[in-house]
C-alpha cells in the first residue's frame, strides 16, 4: 500500500470539470497529512491530450482508451477500480457528481474499500475521517474510517479549484490496465440544453421558488414580484421535476449556476445540490417556515415565516 | 418486459429532525417516514413504460419503517402489478445492506429492468442502484431523466450538469438510478389506496438483515446551527418586508 491520494478526475467534451481541480486541492492537503503524493486518473478517449492540465498533481495517470467514448458508466468505474488495485492509494477521491455516482459505489464494491458519500470535508491527520451532509443538508455527520484506506465521494466546494491547478510535478505516466469492457452501455452522444425563454444566468435579481411554493398556480405571485424587481423567477429541482417551470429555470447541480446581485429564495430548503449553483450570489435572502432549513446557512439574510404572507407585503412596497 | 422498482422509506423531509441521546443517529422513535422522492419518480417512469409497452411492474421495499405497507399499497393503487415487502422490523439499514437484500430477492425474479431513485437523503455509503447492479453483475446508469424502449434494450438519458444530457443505449437486464421521470409522479386518490389495502395483495418474504458492513463509523451527528452566518430578520411579515426592501435598495435593485 502507498501513502498516496488518488483523485478520479472527470471531464466532459475534452474539458476537465472544476470539481476535478477542487479534489486535487483537497488531495494535496491530505497527501501532506499522509506524507504521500497526489496521483490523478484521467481516463477516456483522448485523455492524453488533457494530461498537461493537471499540474496540481504529482503524477498524472493516463488511460487513453478509444472504448471509453464520452463518459462510460460501465467502463469508467472498471478502469478506476483497476488503477486503484494497481496503485494501492490510501485515499481515493471521487467527485460527487453525475459521473461520480456511477463510479464511486462500483469502485468501492470492486476494490472492497469502504465508501463515504456526501463529504464536505475529508481529513487524514489521525486516521481517515470525513464530515458528511445528510438529509438534504439538515444533518452533518462526522465519520471515521475503521481501516486505513477508503473511497470518498466529495461534494463540490470542499476546496478551492484554483489551489488544485498547480503545485505538483505533473509527471505524466501512461497506464496500461487490462479491463474487460462488456460494452453493455453504448454512448450515443451529448445534448446541449435548449435556450430557455429567460436566461437566469444573466439576471441581476432572481426570485427563486422551492418546494414551499406548494403549487403551480402560486408561481404567478413570484413572477409578479420578480417583474417588479426587474428580474426573473428561477426554481429548485423539486419545482422543475413537478413540471411547474422549465428545466432552463433550474438552479443547482443538475441545473445552472447563477451569480445574481440578489437571490431571494422563497421556500427553498437549500439542499447541497441547490447551494452548489447559487452560493456565489452577491446577496442571498432566504425565506422559509423551517428555522432548521439549511438555506439559512448560506444566506446573508433570513426570515423565518410564510412566503405567502411576505410576498404581498413586498409587492406593495416595491411597486409604490 | 418485467420491471422491478425498489422503494425506500426515508424520514419525512418536512419534519424537524432530532438526534438520539448518544448523538450518532436520528431519534427515530417518533419519526414519520415517506417514500424517497426519487423512488417516486422511478415508480412513475416504470408506470409510463408499462403504459407504453404493457410491461409488468413489481414494487419492492424492505420492512425498515411502519409506513412501508402504505408505500407499497399506494404503488399498487397507482398501477403496479405486484408488491413485495422484504422482512419486517428490520430497523434502519445502510445502503450496502439494503442493496444486498434487494439483490438477493431479485436474483431469482430476473427482471429485465430494475429502477430506483438516484439517491436517498440518508445514504452515507452510497447508491443502492449501483450496488444492486454490482451485486447482480448488471450494467447501470445513474441520474437518468428519461427512458425509451428500443430493439435490443433501452435508450436512456443521463443528466450531467448545466442542463447537458447524454443518451445511452443499454442492454437488458440493467439497473437505472432515476433522477426524474419524464412526467411528474401521478396522483392517486386516497380511496384507491384504501381499496388496494382492502384487497391486501401484499406479498411478504422473510429476510435477515446482514451484519452492518464494517468500515465507516458515525462519531457524531449534529444539526447545523440555523442561520449560521445569516443575519436573521425578526418580526412579522410587514417588518420583514421593510427590512428586505432596505436590503434590496442597498444592493441597488429596488
Amino acid at each position: 500500500m502507498s501513502d498516496n491520494v488518488l483523485v478520479i478526475t472527470e471531464h466532459l467534451e475534452g474539458e476537465p470539470t472544476e470539481i476535478s481541480f477542487e479534489l486535487i486541492a483537497l488531495g494535496r492537503r491530505l497527501a501532506a497529512e499522509l506524507g504521500g503524493q497526489v496521483e490523478v486518473l484521467v481516463a477516456g478517449d483522448g485523455a492524453a491530450a488533457m494530461a498537461d492540465r493537471f499540474g496540481g498533481a504529482d503524477t498524472v495517470l493516463v488511460v487513453d482508451d478509444a472504448r471509453l467514448d464520452g463518459f462510460d458508466p460501465e467502463g469508467h468505474p472498471r478502469v478506476a477500480a483497476a488503477v486503484v488495485e494497481a496503485r494501492t492509494p490510501k485515499v481515493v477521491l471521487v467527485p460527487y457528481t453525475s459521473e461520480g455516482m456511477d463510479v464511486a459505489s462500483e469502485l468501492a464494491a470492486r476494490t472492497n474499500l469502504p465508501l463515504v458519500s456526501y463529504c464536505k470535508d475529508v481529513r487524514a491527520t489521525d486516521g481517515l475521517a470525513a464530515t458528511c451532509q445528510l438529509y438534504a443538508g439538515k444533518i452533518e455527520a462526522d465519520v471515521e474510517v475503521e481501516g486505513d484506506r477508503a473511497v470518498f465521494a466529495v461534494l463540490s466546494g470542499a476546496a478551492s479549484a484554483a489551489d488544485g491547478m498547480g503545485g505538483g510535478a505533473g509527471t505524466v505516466e501512461t497506464v496500461d490496465v487490462e479491463v474487460d469492457l462488456p460494452g453493455r452501455v453504448q454512448a450515443l452522444g451529448f445534448t446541449q440544453p435548449e435556450a430557455g425563454d429567460v436566461d437566469i444566468t444573466a439576471q441581476d435579481v432572481l426570485v427563486v421558488v422551492g418546494r414551499g411554493i406548494e403549487s403551480e398556480d402560486n408561481i404567478a405571485e413570484a413572477e409578479e414580484l420578480a417583474e417588479a424587481l426587474g428580474g426573473a423567477v428561477a426554481a429548485s429541482r423539486p419545482v422543475v421535476d413537478q413540471g411547474w417551470l422549465p428545466k432552463t429555470r433550474q438552479v443547482g447541480k443538475s441545473g445552472l449556476t447563477v451569480k445574481p446581485k440578489v437571490y431571494l429564495a422563497l421556500g427553498v430548503s437549500g439542499a447541497p445540490e441547490h447551494v452548489e449553483g447559487m452560493r456565489d450570489a452577491a446577496t442571498i435572502i432566504a425565506v422559509n417556515t423551517d428555522p432548521q432549513a439549511p438555506i439559512f446557512g448560506v444566506a446573508h439574510y433570513g426570515w423565518v415565516g410564510d412566503l405567502f404572507d411576505l410576498v404581498p407585503e413586498l409587492l406593495e412596497r416595491v411597486e409604490s | 418486459m418485467k420491471i422491478a422498482v425498489l422503494l425506500r422509506p426515508v424520514p419525512d423531509p418536512v419534519e424537524e429532525l432530532e438526534l438520539s441521546d448518544d448523538g450518532t443517529d436520528l431519534d427515530r422513535d417518533f419519526l414519520g417516514y415517506v417514500l424517497n422522492e426519487f423512488d417516486d419518480h422511478a415508480l412513475e417512469e416504470a408506470l409510463l413504460l408499462k403504459d407504453e409497452t404493457g410491461a409488468e411492474v413489481s414494487v419492492w421495499a424492505l420492512g425498515t419503517a411502519d409506513e412501508v405497507d402504505q408505500i407499497l399499497y399506494t404503488a399498487l393503487a397507482k398501477g403496479a402489478d405486484r408488491a413485495c415487502k422484504l422482512g419486517d422490523d428490520l430497523g434502519a439499514l445502510d445502503s450496502r445492506a439494503q442493496a444486498t437484500l434487494f439483490a438477493d430477492a431479485l436474483g431469482d425474479e430476473a427482471p429485465d429492468l430494475i429502477l430506483t431513485g438516484v439517491q436517498a437523503a440518508d445514504e452515507l455509503v452510497g447508491q443502492v442502484a449501483v450496488l444492486v447492479a454490482s451485486a447482480l453483475d448488471l450494467p447501470h446508469v445513474e441520474v437518468v431523466v428519461g427512458t425509451e424502449p428500443v430493439d435490443g434494450g433501452i435508450r436512456v438519458t443521463k443528466e450531467f450538469w448545466g442542463g447537458i444530457t447524454g443518451d445511452y443505449q443499454v442492454a437488458l437486464p440493467a439497473v437505472l438510478g432515476i433522477q426524474a421521470a419524464r412526467e411528474a409522479p401521478r396522483y392517486v386518490a386516497v380511496s384507491r389506496v384504501r381499496q388496494a389495502q382492502q384487497e391486501g395483495n401484499l406479498e411478504e418474504r422473510d429476510v435477515t438483515a446482514p451484519d452492518p458492513a464494517p468500515g465507516v463509523k458515525v462519531v457524531e451527528m449534529r444539526i447545523p446551527e440555523a442561520g449560521e452566518g445569516a443575519e436573521m430578520i425578526e418580526g412579522d411579515e410587514a417588518a420583514a418586508a421593510d427590512a428586505i426592501v432596505e436590503i434590496l435598495r442597498r444592493a441597488g435593485v429596488a
